[in-house]
């Protein structure tokens, strides 16, 4: 407050705008951000491991290491598979939800939303929890109902598939939102050419719905192809059980000690180039702005009567809905009060012994709770005040050259957790900089990662707001960041409180960054989470589950409902 | 060659590593009113431990009972997970831990030739303790033992159709039904690997790889799964966790094969950069008591050195059990190929 209203000062005196100074600033924090651990990931791939030198050995490991480029065959398969299954799951849904009669729909789309606060490496778990051949409590429900033997099962998460769909039921929102959304805003006007002209209901879907909302399909499929290539928890969890590696736990491996951080740094490139091909993909599809309508203004999207099909369109969203969000909840529930997870419930099972030892036996829980929200609120908070003052800068174009930094704050998107993971360690991990054991390197792994979410926010809420009012208090005498302060930032509140909330959720869940970062004392949530999980601590991962989940939700809830930041708005909008 | 490989990391930079020759091993000492008033001073020791989470926290509760002024950190994570740690918080000058306990021995080797660890010998295992079984230079002791075991539920599995031989696993009836942990992940099978490939050849994980074995990370962790009835049968696992199981009342028998069991020894040591060094010096001492080793065996399922142990009834004393050790010195070397040779044969 001090520093705008010096500003403001200088502002009218001198006529000096702060905007040159910001940008100069932001472009070298930015930059340092994104360009160093980009620049020691390529240093240290041309690096020998055995003898430092410049040797080319790693890039040739990474073509004739069986086990590499096997890791990088079935991620990328993974990869594929889930957007696949994520896309076909999740249209169907956004079209029952957005355009017909369907009961219950906004609820649902809030359970939707649900599944996205739900960290996917928690899904893995609950997944084990619920499908893992022998003691999963969907096979044991099986055996017991077809009276079979104690080899036969149903389902077994530890496999392929079993990774594919525990991945895809924690990256289909992506595609469900995009597809929804653009649902929402296909004029109804073109369908009603197509049924004037006697198109009955679903050629008009086929020919003329489907086709416009085909770019968010494909945009979403390919987050959720992104998603699933460059996560680490997930696998780590059930892909290691089967046998087999995925690229980022692979490149974790590597870490073993001594570590061998050159092939890692080469191991952890192409991950960078395809996500690089993958995201302009996804521009390019999305920028034929001519082939989508999001205009908006030709009224009412047209709504279709399910009739008799109601019924089976219930039967199918309660599906994935259960899938997603209803099994997997139960079975943290269930397994936090019980004794393992095999035993029955009723009353003999019943226990608190896994409250009581997470929340007074385990030395960790308090530190790492601490430092869990205590990074989510720095993050939150300092992505959002960045993603506003870029998102001013560039949409308002008020220093040429701003376009510049609208790249670096959405580069990070490119760079999956894991790799950053990796440049960071090699930037902040020597004794010049001395960051790793601190929680600085996470807040800037975290900023890093979040940055690019928190910018898209920003800048459509900005391109949202017409320019003139800040011309007002321009013209009034107020300086640049004094307007943004006073009158841009208080219309921008429910998106700059969405923003926020994104990141905070967004920073909770992160595992594949923070494994590589986190020291004794800088524990989070996240990662005692994935250690308690490789000793097989169930009952005390699901305690932590869900007291990660429940201070989420409580935040998000309590974010959006604080008068102050605009929560009555957010009400009346929906 | 560890040596070589570490000082090609860019941690080396940071590494004032000076391998120290001790002459001999200090003096023993003994937990004096001083040291306890220097160490409550301090109020904090930061314990890495390969211990289960469940056996490590009531130790440390039991040492707090002791000393309510200081706090036991329990940093709990598999021994090369640890080792892993370690390694990459002293290359950076990051010195956090005060006592460290791994079920790796080659790691002592190592710190020790890295000068890592401060000497230092309390009383109790300069009186109790075998020769073999702490560093002749001081420099860290046994403070637990115990033996990877296979195991297998009564429930699921007749006694008849249990496995009697390591070569019986071969067998397909067990295909399917058997859950192992990783030597990249765990001293204890690091260790098992070792001994089991030196009696067997290479040539029985390459069959026992196309069993189709649950792989799981620490070896605390196959006997949860077997209490789970997630499989019926673990090849490797601690002995100690299976005792805790069979304690609380899951039906679960272990297997001593003719052929003998490998045993996994877990040394201690006090960091020389411990940042609360008297607070390490008197909990290293505690871990070495009789009081605290008792505990170790009755909640735990350790094995003790300490003479004075009484081990619980029921449990087959080491003695009658054909025990198969290992040698750090010819372990360390084999490590990579070890590693490599898993990756191989068992995916991962």
């Amino acid at each position: 407050m001090i520093m705008t209203s010096n500003v403001q000062v200088q502002g009218r005196r001198r006529g000096i705008d702060l905007s040159w100074p910001t940008f100069a600033l932001l472009t070298l924090v930015l930059s340092v951000l994104v360009l160093l651990p980009l620049f020691w990931l390529a240093f240290y791939s041309f690096r020998s491991d055995t003898g430092g030198g410049v040797t080319f050995d790693n890039f040739i490991a990474l073509v004739a290491d069986p086990t590499l480029v096997r890791a990088y065959g079935l991620a990328i398969g993974m990869a594929l598979a889930v957007g696949l299954l994520s896309c076909l799951v999740a249209t169907p849904m956004a079209w029952l939800v957005a355009r017909t009669d369907l009961p219950g729909r906004r609820m649902i789309r809030m359970l939707v939303t649900a599944s996205f606060v739900t960290p996917p490496f928690l899904g893995a778990i609950a997944y084990e929890i619920l499908a893992a051949p022998n003691s999963g409590i969907v096979n044991i429900i099986y055996r017991y109902l077809f009276r079979l033997d104690s080899s036969a099962y149903l389902v077994n998460i530890y496999t392929f598939t079993g990774l594919i769909f525990a991945i895809a039921c924690f990256t289909f929102p992506y595609v469900f939102t995009l597809v929804a959304n653009a649902l929402d805003k296909v004029p109804s006007d073109l369908e009603d050419a197509s049924s004037i002209l006697g198109g009955k209901a679903m050629t008009t879907l086929r020919k003329v719905t489907i086709p416009l909302v085909l770019p968010a399909m494909l945009a979403g499929t390919l987050i959720a192809i992104l998603q699933a290539l460059t996560m680490f928890g997930s696998p780590a969890i059930l892909a290691l059980p089967a046998g087999f590696h995925v690229i980022t736990t692979k490149i974790w491996s590597l870490f073993q000690f001594p570590p061998r951080l050159g092939l890692a740094a080469a191991a952890a490139l192409p991950l960078l180039i395809i996500t690089v091909i993958l995201l302009r993909a996804q521009k390019s599809i999305l920028g034929r702005k001519g082939y989508t309508v999001l205009g908006g203004k030709s009224g009412t999207p047209r709504i279709t009567e399910l009739g008799p099909w109601k019924w089976v369109a219930i039967a199918f969203v309660f599906c994935v809905l259960s899938l997603t969000i209803l099994l997997p909840y139960l079975a943290i529930l269930k397994t936090a009060f019980t004794g393992t997870v095999g035993d029955p419930i009723n009353l003999s099972t019943l226990t608190l012994r896994h409250w009581k030892f997470v929340l007074f036996e385990f030395s960790a829980t308090q530190l790492a709770l601490r430092n869990t929200f205590l990074l989510g609120f720095l993050t939150a908070t300092a992505v959002t005040a960045i993603a506003l003052i870029v998102s001013y800068l560039v949409t308002r174009r008020s220093v040429p050259g701003s376009g510049f930094l609208g790249l670096l704050a959405t580069a990070p998107v490119a760079i999956p957790g894991i790799v950053l993971g990796v440049g960071l360690f090699l930037s902040y991990a020597n004794p010049t900089f001395q960051l790793y054991g601190t929680i600085w390197i996470l807040l800037i792994a975290f900023m890093t990662i979040e940055l690019p979410a928190g910018y898209q926010q920003m800048s459509s809420a900005f391109s949202g707001v017409h320019p003139e009012l800040e011309e007002a208090g321009r013209i009034m005498g107020a300086s640049r960041l004094r307007t943004l302060w006073d009158i841009t930032a208080p219309l921008l509140r429910t998106s700059v409180v969405a923003a926020w909330c994104f990141v905070f959720v967004g920073t909770i869940r992160e595992l594949s960054a923070t494994i590589l970062l986190t020291t004794a004392n800088t524990k989070l949530v996240s990662v005692i989470i994935y250690d308690l999980n490789e000793s097989g601590d169930l009952g005390a991962i699901c305690v932590l589950g869900m007291i990660l989940l429940a201070a989420s939700f409580a935040v998000v809830f309590v974010a959006n409902r604080v008068p102050v930041l605009g929560g009555s708005q957010m009400n009346a909008r929906g | 060659m560890w040596k070589k490989a570490l000082s090609a990391a860019l941690f080396a930079t940071g590494l004032a590593a000076s391998p120290a020759a001790w002459a001999e091993a200090p003096e023993p000492y003994q937990i004096t009113p001083e040291l306890e008033a220097a160490a409550k001073a301090e109020g904090k020791v930061v314990f890495y431990t390969a211990t289960d989470v469940a056996v490590a926290e009531k130790l440390a509760e039991h040492f707090k009972t002791k000393y309510p002024e200081i706090s036991v950190q329990v940093e709990r994570a598999g021994s090369e997970r640890v080792f892993q740690r370690i390694g990459q918080e002293y290359s950076t000058g990051i010195y956090n831990a005060d006592v460290i306990e791994t079920s790796d021995a080659v790691h002592f080797e190592y710190f020790k030739r890295e000068g890592w660890l401060e000497p230092m010998v309390p009383q109790e295992v300069a009186d109790k303790w075998p020769a073999d079984e702490r560093d002749p230079d001081g420099n860290f002791a046994a403070y637990r033992a115990h033996l990877s075991v296979m195991a297998y539920r009564t429930d699921l599995m007749q006694e008849a159709d249990a496995p009697k031989t390591w070569e019986d696993l071969l067998d397909p009836r067990f295909k399917d039904k058997m859950v192992k942990a990783h030597p990249g992940y765990s001293g204890t099978v690091m260790t098992s690997t070792f001994v089991l490939s030196q009696l067997l050849g290479w040539e029985y994980f390459e069959k026992l790889g196309k069993q189709n074995i649950m792989q799981v990370q620490s070896s605390t962790e196959p006997p949860k799964k077997l209490a789970q009835g997630e499989r019926a049968l673990e090849i490797d696992g601690n002995e100690y966790n299976v005792f805790r199981l069979i304690d609380e009342g899951k039906p679960i028998k272990i297997i001593y094969p003719e052929q003998g069991t490998p045993l996994a020894v877990g040394n201690a040591a006090v960091l020389k950069q411990a940042p609360n060094p008297n607070a390490a010096k008197l909990f290293y001492a505690f871990l070495f008591s009789a009081d605290a080793q008792q505990l170790n065996s009755d909640f735990g399922g350790l094995r003790s050195f300490h003479p004075d142990v009484k081990e619980k009834a029921g449990r087959t004393p080491l003695a009658q059990i054909k025990i198969l050790h290992s040698d750090p010195a010819k372990l360390e070397p084999e490590i990579p190929t070890i590693k490599s040779n898993y990756e191989k044969y068992f995916g991962t």
